[in-house]
């Protein structure tokens, strides 16, 4: 008798386990949050939905019995709208786990959110190095670039390639302005002088005056420490006033291949930058983005949807692994001991402090004889390898490194 | 404003049964609705429907439309957040030199730190008052839209503000030091009872003697004058309450949100309010409160609806001003020729 | 050369010329306001909207535009064509304002007109819907990265003038907006039709009696005021990057202006947009950080000082 009951028991166990009962809500519910009609709506917007679409589909999440949903929104840049919506997604809506959003103020305040309520946030469009440093959580990680990183990248590869003095022109506005404080830095370190720097206000439309300064400091390397509109129109003057034609090069700190598309080849040729993918590089790349510009108007995948392919294969591997959505901690535990391995950003690991490992590259803009066909804008200048590319893990002041 | 419009400027017989039912009515939600609503939601919409009858007090009641009421709201927040999760106060003095006093404060309990927020309002509001006051109608607009934006401005350099990230992570405290407000109840609570009370206040303040002379001015400035009202006095004391409300709206909201953030004191936040007591039905007593439960719930959809939330704004803009002057409210209360 | 505070003279010069660039776009488009408000009442919140419009038409005139055209079919449905001018930057410094003129006074006959009668509230209110519809729609189409648009063939490089490089397209800006303002403010103030305009601004009933016909003067006016901000639009799309957004901070700054030189006059808005423009880029050189907001100072000093506008006629 007792046998039969433990072996119903056993056998009511095995069904539930097939059956996604430790699922919450008996579904893996995705959120892809991010600007969809702003400034960052273009490297973002709905081609990270699209992304994070393709990647459960590669993924194969029905063929495995797993039940996945994808909700999105918009939180138009702003930081209440955004808690907002994470707020009532996750209390409501028992949305397990949130992807993307770009703009720093609002992933900050998500952070904290997710933490407090204990899901998953996978960071791709956001800047702020702090999301691994003294605001990390054992919820977050942050996948595809960060501050850091585009400082070291952009600063270290150009000044070992000859690009030794450095003129900065920043937003002046925190981020702006930990942009430029982290580039000199890095500029310092490699040998090169930093000449001087001036801030503009944020937002600005003209930068004429200050694109003056900058010329005559006569520095080889202007850093642009700034970021949209500003960067574009930063570049566009520069252009006009023939400073690109001079021998001075524009190397810009945070900047989208959306942003050269923009530009257009004749104005952002020349122009350095680092990004953590590109469609160009590899088969893989281009087979992926193949499947994906259809479906997002032609518009090419920027870093930040490759980031989110990456970071929801890797989510929905780890959920697989544990058969349970519900403890976020756990989740992202998992991720951290997982190897993370996808098409598009290859083998990488994700560090203690949150902080997803891979290589970032050096872009140089083509010239517009250089290119033959749209989005054709980039060219290789340097690889920068997986364990350079992001801050050294002891040096981040995030509490979740012990020593 | 001259005439808000043809109707008001017929009489209606005082009929304030009918604001007592709308209270009562109101009331009686309040209390409802958190069972059947999320409660972050009907927290936001209080909060918003404080800042609408804030900015109603000033046009509805005065006549004089402020494009930068973001200002007092934003600004509250910021001090608030800062109070909450910081507490040292810097301040500019003179010795020798400028520099920075430093007053070493320990994080306030909330109720400490929406008092500093609202006197941080009530300050601005006396500043901006006293220039904007000078000039009326469109003027007025443009002006206090003009200082909004310069505020704005100083709001994204300003160190303690953190810029575009914003003051994050405000603790929400515990209220006088016993209630704990992170239960999302308790903060309900005490963020209807703020409502409440302001909002007594407000319809206090607009059926006195002093809010008679309001009206007064509203109708006819000139005749004010030549009554022997000190008209500019009358309205910038006007404006300073406004401002204040507006402040304490702004200071709730940053406790319930555990957040201060730019688009506080943006333009467009400025704008916000001005369509929620359009649509809501500007010059009437509730019309705010609908017009703010109504553009928070329409925000709600927006967000998964995504990017037409501009146009939307606009065109119900566009449709107000050309078709439903009165708004909700109002338009119940022509109907139904009661006073609402 | 010599120095001016630990300044250079090159640099000061550099400094007072772009300025003076910047001096022209606030002229032109406080220019539009000032002559809107002068015949209307009504502040166009929608002007940076329209500035907007009028450097996306630029852009359209160049590259093509998918113009949405009703299918006859069943189901209905829109098909889009595309139409590609081709037409340069000439071509749109004629065509640009006239096409957003047009759709101004479209906008003024459909919605402005029903509200002359109300308060002139109201009018900013309803420009502020249009302004907000108009920039969300582009907004959607168009996303927010922006466009671009070069500088034309004629206008590229520029002239070395000893203190700086001065960009010809710039030079352009500045004399070209400085002859489209003073030929306004010619027609406006010396001819017989600008006689009308302000005499009609002052009593449109006692105008009408003498048989001209003031509304489709209200009309045209306010087409033309239209016209401006686009004007403005074309020349500000090779140097600004052309976004939905463009208008919307340039609006609040082109208030201030406005608002500083005092509704009155056309003289006052054209002398105050210069006039700004070079303070702010003198700013731009000694105290940088506040280049922004010394605009918005200068406007809260002059009302303390004179309410009225430096060449307002006092309300």
């Amino acid at each position: 008798m007792k046998r039969h009951i433990s072996l119903a028991a056993l056998a009511v166990a095995l069904g539930c386990g097939v059956a996604n009962a430790q699922y919450t809500d008996g579904t893996i519910k995705i959120g892809v949050m991010n600007d969809m009609s702003g400034t960052y709506s273009d490297l973002s917007g709905q081609g990270s939905v699209i992304a994070a679409r393709m990647a459960v589909e590669d993924f194969g999440a029905a063929s495995k019995g797993m039940k996945v949903e994808i909700v999105s929104a918009d939180h138009q840049n702003k930081a209440d709208v955004g808690s907002n919506v994470v707020r009532t997604w996750i209390d409501v809506d028992k949305v397990d786990v949130i992807v993307d959003v770009p703009t720093s103020s609002v992933a900050l305040a998500v952070n904290e959110i997710v933490r407090d309520k204990n899901k998953v946030f996978l960071v791709s469009g956001a800047a702020a190095s702090d999301l691994t440093g003294p605001q990390c959580t054992a919820n977050t990680i942050h996948w595809t670039y960060d501050t850091w990183s585009l400082a070291n990248g952009t600063g270290t590869a150009i000044v070992k390639t000859g690009g030794d003095t450095w003129f900065f022109l920043t937003a002046n506005y925190a981020f702006g302005l930990a942009l430029e404080r982290d580039t000199a830095a890095v500029v310092v370190k490699n040998g090169g002088k930093v000449l001087g720097q001036v801030r503009h206000p944020f937002p600005g439309t003209d930068f004429s005056s200050f694109l003056l300064q900058a010329q005559a400091s006569k520095a080889k390397i202007i850093g642009l420490a700034n970021a949209g509109s500003d960067t574009i129109n930063s570049i566009k003057q520069a252009s006009e006033f023939g400073i690109t034609g001079g021998g001075q090069n524009l190397a810009a700190l945070l900047a989208f291949i959306t942003d050269v598309h923009a530009l257009g080849l004749p104005i952002a040729q020349g122009l350095i930058m680092t990004e953590a993918w590109y469609w160009d590089l590899n088969d893989a790349n281009r087979a992926f983005t193949k499947r994906f510009a259809p479906q997002y108007k032609g518009i090419h995948p920027s870093m930040v949807h490759a980031g989110v392919y990456s970071a929801v294969t890797h989510y929905l591997k780890a959920v697989e692994a544990l058969k349970s959505d519900a403890d976020g901690r756990a989740v992202v535990a998992k991720m951290k001991e997982m190897p993370t391995d996808d098409v598009l950003f290859g083998q990488g690991t994700v560090r203690a402090d949150g902080r997803k490992i891979h290589p970032m590259y050096l872009f140089e803009v083509k010239k517009p004889a250089e290119s033959k066909a749209p989005w054709d804008y980039y060219k290789l200048r340097a690889t920068i390898p997986a364990n350079e590319a992001f801050r050294p893990l002891a040096e981040g002041g995030c509490p979740l490194v012990k020593g | 404003m001259a005439a808000i419009d043809a109707a008001r400027a017929l009489v209606w017989p005082s009929r304030a049964w009918s604001e007592g039912i709308a209270f009562a009515a109101m009331v009686l939600a309040l209390v409802i609705l958190p069972a059947f609503v999320y409660p972050v939601f009907l927290m936001k919409a209080l909060c918003f429907a404080l800042f609408a009858c804030a900015f109603n007090l000033l046009i509805g009641y005065v006549g004089l439309l402020s494009f930068g009421h973001a200002l007092f709201f934003g600004w509250a927040a910021y001090v608030t957040a800062h109070l909450a999760k910081v507490g040292n106060i810097s301040v500019p003095i003179w010795a020798g030199a400028w520099q920075w006093l430093t007053i070493p404060l320990p994080p306030l309990s909330p109720e400490l730190a929406i008092i500093g927020g609202t006197l941080t309002a009530a300050v601005l509001g006396l500043i901006v008052g006293a220039i904007a006051i000078r000039r009326q109608g469109i003027y007025f607009a443009m002006i206090t839209l003009a200082l909004a934006q310069m505020m704005f401005l100083v709001a994204v350099q300003a160190p303690f503000t953190h810029g575009e990230d914003g003051i994050q992570a405000v603790p929400r405290g515990r209220l006088f030091g016993i209630v704990d407000l992170s239960d999302q109840i308790n903060m309900y609570v005490a963020v209807a009872v703020i409502f409440l009370g302001c909002f007594l206040l407000i319809y206090r303040i607009v059926n006195s003697p002093f809010g008679e002379v309001l009206k007064a001015i509203r109708e006819n400035e000139a005749r004010a004058i030549s009554l022997g009202y000190r008209t500019e006095r009358y309205k910038l004391v006007a404006f300073v309450l406004s401002a204040t409300f507006a402040g304490v709206a702004g200071s709730t909201k940053a406790i319930v949100f555990q957040l201060a953030s730019l688009t506080d004191v943006d333009w467009p936040m400025s704008g916000e309010v001005i369509l929620m007591t359009l649509v809501g039905g500007l010059g009437t007593v509730f019309g705010p409160v609908a017009g703010a439960f109504f553009m928070v719930t329409l925000e709600n959809y927006l967000t998964t609806i995504g990017q037409w939330v501009f146009v939307v704004q606009g065109l119900i803009f566009v449709v107000c001003v050309l078709l439903f002057r009165r708004g909700f409210v109002g338009e119940l209360a022509h109907r139904l020729r009661v006073r609402l | 050369m010599f120095e001016v505070f630990g300044v250079s003279s090159q640099a000061l010069f550099g400094q007072l010329l772009i300025g003076l660039i910047n001096g022209s776009f606030y002229a032109l488009l406080s220019l539009g306001l000032a002559v809107i408000f002068g015949m209307l009442n009504i502040i166009n919140f929608a002007h940076g909207a329209q500035y907007m419009l009028g450097a996306f038409c630029a852009f359209f005139l160049l590259n093509g535009i998918d113009l949405p055209l009703p299918a006859l079919a069943w189901p209905p449905a829109v098909t889009f064509v595309r139409i590609t001018p081709g037409l340069n930057y000439w071509w749109a410094l004629v065509l640009a304002p006239l096409i957003v003129g047009a759709t101004g006074i479209v906008l003024e006959r459909l919605l402005l007109r029903w509200i002359y009668r109300l308060d002139h509230l109201y009018g900013l209110l309803l420009t502020f819907g249009l302004a907000l519809i108009i920039e969300g729609v582009f907004r959607n189409y168009f996303g927010s990265s922006g466009l671009p648009y070069t500088v034309p063939e004629a206008l590229r490089g520029g002239q070395n003038l000893g203190f700086m490089f001065l960009p010809n397209y710039r030079a352009w800006v500045i004399a070209f907006s400085l002859i489209v303002c003073l030929a306004t403010w010619f027609v406006i103030e010396r001819t017989k039709l600008g006689s009308y305009l302000r005499a009609a601004t002052e009593n449109p009933t006692l105008v009408r009696a003498f048989g001209i016909n003031v509304p489709r003067m209200i009309t045209l006016t306010y087409g033309f005021g239209v016209a401006l901000a686009a004007l403005a639009g074309v020349m500000a799309a090779p140097i600004y990057n052309v976004s939905p957004q463009m208008g919307a901070n340039l609006i609040i700054v082109v208030f201030a202006v406005v608002v500083i030189g005092g509704m009155g006059s056309i003289l006052g808005a054209i002398v105050t947009g210069f006039g700004l423009g070079l303070i702010e880029g003198l700013t731009k050189v000694f105290f940088p950080e506040a280049s922004n907001t010394v605009i918005f100072v200068i406007m809260a000093i002059v009302l303390l000082l004179r309410p009225a506008g430096l060449f307002g006629r006092g309300t």
